[in-house]
């Protein structure tokens, strides 16, 4: 195994300084007249020495705000020239192959503002490519809070807010894609008309009271629009604000390592170290979506031309997001019920409506059942490593399988023409798929998460081997290990492992009476399931046993390991029945 | 008067009238019927040509008077167009049974396919393989061109996608790709409706209307790509793929770097 790398013992930026002896200086001009009027040095002092830690997983989050940044930046721009009226014209533009054909407003103004605004293309292709990026940004950053445990108390509703933005930020979504009426979008609205349309009961009537009419009606763009840039943006930005607020108020979390605790923070302050990356990030951000938007057609709606109810084209797909959708769609068989003169389209309203609920239910409500599970009700500033909670990463696992297999039903034709395959045995393989995939994902994740655990286990026990060969006299070969670093031994068995909950217990971990009733029967098999099979971290007196007990730097293994059984717990050639054969056939 | 009468009641009278008769129809088709050209020479020629192609190549599946076998569908009636549609994008002679053939690469000469047409026309009556002028987009204006897209989108994109990129359809079919297809070939198709494709008669889409919708697929196709690459023109499934590829992955590496920059380097 390697050998840790060198950590640098300080860095001015960490030590703290010592508190200067003389006044601090006092403001003058600009800065003066600012902080009589709205105090800065107050905020500037609480806001500037912010300290953040460093990772890049911690930036996934800031993509999704800038990309959501970028996209109020450039929709300003493209709503100076859109027109959201689905009044019927003539359409008179500079794309020839639409000339004179009867358009929307709409339509015709997303055309000019492609052919005939100077840098509208551009900008409109930034601001597509920016919404895809804000959702997947904000989907990754979601999966990192997730396998990391930063949802964990004090954080629940910040999840909540987040679920919240995700959710949100795919209505934004969908509702801008759907604006330039042409027929790739047009088909995107008819398949939200069906989801409406297949709520039982009030399907209908929703449907009415969502398009004005049936569809599709005069008004929806005009509705859309003010979905789009006015209620929805509104709403996120000050879920966004909210969001952010709560970071600092919680403080950031960080990952584990020597001198993190759950009482402080190590990074670097927002000024000027923060400020610099965390700025200069905003505008690399930019710039990949500048060329993105430069560089990669996207949503050619010169193409697809005006929507007509009537016309759908092969290759219809909705953008990313609402892709797991139309794949569970595509895939589910025909379910339909008649009942005294009302419709149930369960084909179109489980997959459809009932699966978005899925998902965004069992999001939001995850971080209360994993704190009811684990019977963990701790603060946590601390983050996980992914396979410290096995289960949890597993199930996580599972789930973007899940979603994956959705994801690649919903191209299911395009998946059929590019790879010559039978577009039905795609769609049957898939069936089964989405059942079986995120078991097979789930079982394969937790053991290689218990196989990393109890390599730590064996590397904190057993550290890591000298790179030297020896010969002994009898002619036996052994190597000698090296014990880790305390930086590295300190990263390795930090983390807390949770007991698994005995059914009937009423008191909580520290003997304390419970209120309320104790353990459920159901509560201690989830526990037990959740928890059951984590491998014990070495403890303080392993460690010990194992320095102690190596003559030869060799570092034996715990016996008191009960889910470690010999493989799991270091070599012991030194004094095994095989080394005696060893050396006996090597001086035979 | 008796002799007249006698010769009418004669035995032999009524065959001899009608041996008459023939005589004199066929001396009078000889004197009105046309010249036999040496056009028509060719013709016959051709079919003749047609013929032994035909029973060579083709009449193993669609049977010796194209009449059809277990093998292959009758082709009494499907006209010349079909044919040539069929040999001149090589997806005829059928190399094996597939859920459909693809089209491949042409063996046969024009002059072969022309002539194993002309012979298949004998059949039945079917539509004729179209003149230059019928698929030619010389002439058409703008709107008209912009017409044809119209007509695409309402009768061809359902399978061709919208610009005749292809699609997929059920059992291991599919609308193949129409980006390299000649006029003449897409018209023939329209015609005759070719294994999964429904048969658009002249009343539904006239000659007028599969012009002007060869005209919209050529230019769509030959246009420039209007705000940049296209990067696998699968729609928003490339669009999505690309912007994790892309923008997340990219932008990963970026953050990667960022969090790795720090006072601590020294």
């Amino acid at each position: 195994m390697a050998t840790p790398t060198r950590v640098a013992e300080s860095s001015p930026a960490v030590e703290a300084d010592r508190a200067p002896a003389s006044k601090p200086k006092e403001m003058h001009g600009v800065a003066k007249w600012a902080d009589e009027r709205i105090g800065i040095a107050k905020i500037g002092k609480f806001g500037l020495r912010k300290v953040f830690p460093d990772h890049w997983s911690f930036l996934l989050g800031e993509i999704a705000l800038y990309s959501f940044i970028i996209l109020l930046l450039t929709g300003v721009f493209l709503t100076i020239w859109f027109k959201p009226s689905m009044a019927e014209i003539e359409y008179d533009g500079s794309y020839q192959l639409l000339k004179g054909m009867p358009v929307s407003e709409a339509f015709a103004s997303t055309l000019d503002i492609s052919f005939d605004v100077r840098g509208g293309l551009l900008v409109r292709q930034i601001h597509h490519w920016a919404a895809l990026l804000f959702v997947a940004a904000a989907t990754v950053h979601m999966l990192r809070v997730f396998f990391t445990g930063a949802f964990r108390k004090p954080r629940e509703v910040n999840w909540l807010i987040g679920v919240g933005l995700l959710s949100l930020s795919l209505i934004a979504g969908f509702a801008g894609y759907s604006l330039p009426d042409d027929l790739l979008s047009g088909t995107g609205l008819r398949f939200v008309d069906g989801l409406i349309r297949s709520i039982p009961i009030i399907g209908t009537w929703a449907e009415f009271f969502v398009f004005g009419g049936e569809y599709p009606g005069s008004i929806l763009i005009p509705r859309l629009y003010m979905v789009h840039i006015l209620l929805v943006p509104g709403i996120l930005l000050g879920l966004i604000s909210a969001h952010l607020a709560l970071v600092v108020y919680h403080k950031h979390t960080q990952y584990p390592g020597a001198g993190r605790t759950e009482n402080n923070v190590v990074g670097y302050p927002l000024f000027p170290i923060y400020m610099a990356k965390a700025g200069g990030f905003f505008f690399i951000v930019f710039g990949f979506l500048v060329l993105m938007g430069g560089f990669f057609q996207i949503n050619p709606v010169w193409l697809y031309g005006p929507y007509d109810p009537a016309k759908v084209t092969a290759g219809s797909q909705p953008d990313w997001y609402m892709g797991w959708v139309e794949g569970a769609i595509r895939i589910i068989p025909a379910m339909e019920w008649h009942i005294a003169g009302t419709t149930w389209t369960w084909s179109v309203f489980l997959p459809g409506v009932g699966l978005m609920g899925v998902l965004f239910v069992g999001l939001g409500l995850w971080p209360f059942i994993e704190s009811w599970i684990t019977g963990d009700k701790r603060e946590h500033h601390l983050l996980d490593r992914p396979r410290n909670a096995p289960t949890r990463t597993a199930l996580g696992v599972a789930g973007m399988t899940c979603y994956g297999m959705f994801w690649l039903s919903g191209g299911n034709d395009i998946i059929a023409t590019r790879f010559n395959l039978d577009l039905n045995a795609i769609t049957l393989f898939m069936r089964v798929a989405v059942f079986v995939a995120p078991v097979i994902a789930f079982i394969i994740t937790k053991r290689i998460a218990l196989s990393l655990q109890r390599a730590d286990r064996e590397r904190v026990l057993h550290g890591s081997e000298d790179g030297m060969i020896v010969r002994s006299p009898e002619g036996g070969y052994s190597e000698a290990h090296l014990p880790v670093s305390k930086e590295e031994e300190f990263l390795l068995t930090q983390h807390l492992q949770h007991k698994v909950l005995e059914q009937g217990h009423d008191t909580d971990a520290r003997g304390v009476q419970r209120k309320k009733g104790g353990v459920g029967r159901l509560q201690a098999r989830l526990s037990r399931w959740y928890l059951g099979h984590d491998i014990p971290k070495a403890t303080a007196s392993e460690i010990e046993a194992a320095h102690n007990h190596g003559a030869h730097g060799e570092v034996e293994g715990s016996h008191g390991a009960p889910e470690l059984d010999g493989d799991g717990t270091g070599a012991t050639p030194h004094h095994s029945a095989d080394e005696d054969a060893h050396s006996g056939s090597t001086a035979g | 008067m008796k002799f007249l009468t006698n010769l009418r009641r004669h035995a032999a009278a009524r065959p001899m009238l009608l041996i008459l008769a023939l005589l004199a129809v066929g001396l009078g088709y000889s004197v009105v019927a046309p010249q036999q050209s040496s056009a028509e020479t060719e013709m016959t020629q051709q079919i003749e040509e047609g013929k032994a192609l035909f029973d060579f190549t083709c009449s193993s599946c669609h049977g010796l008077g194209g009449e059809g076998t277990t093998q292959g569908p009758s082709l009494i009636g499907v006209g010349a167009a079909a044919v040539d549609f069929q040999m001149g994008t090589g997806r005829m002679p059928a190399a094996r049974e597939q859920a459909q053939l693809p089209a491949r690469q042409v063996n046969y000469s024009q002059e072969q396919i022309e002539a194993v047409a002309a012979y298949v026309a004998t059949f039945g009556p079917g539509p004729a393989i179209p003149s230059p002028d019928q698929v030619s987009p010389e002439g058409l204006t703008e709107e008209e061109i912009a017409r044809g897209g119209a007509l695409f989108r309402a009768n061809c994109s359902a399978c061709h996608g919208i610009t005749g990129g292809g699609g997929a359809m059920p059992n291991g079919k599919y609308a193949p790709n129409l980006t390299e297809t000649t006029g003449v070939h897409i018209y023939e198709a329209v015609r005759t409706g070719p294994q999964q494709m429904p048969t658009f008669s002249k009343e539904v889409i006239t000659d007028q209307d599969v012009r002007e919708i060869i005209a919209y697929v050529d230019d769509a196709n030959s246009q420039p790509n209007y705000g940049g690459l296209t990067m696998g023109d699968a729609g928003p499934v490339s669009e999505g793929f690309w912007a994790f590829v892309i923008g997340i992955g990219g932008l990963a590496m970026v953050a990667t770097w960022i969090a790795k920059k720090g006072a601590r380097a020294r």
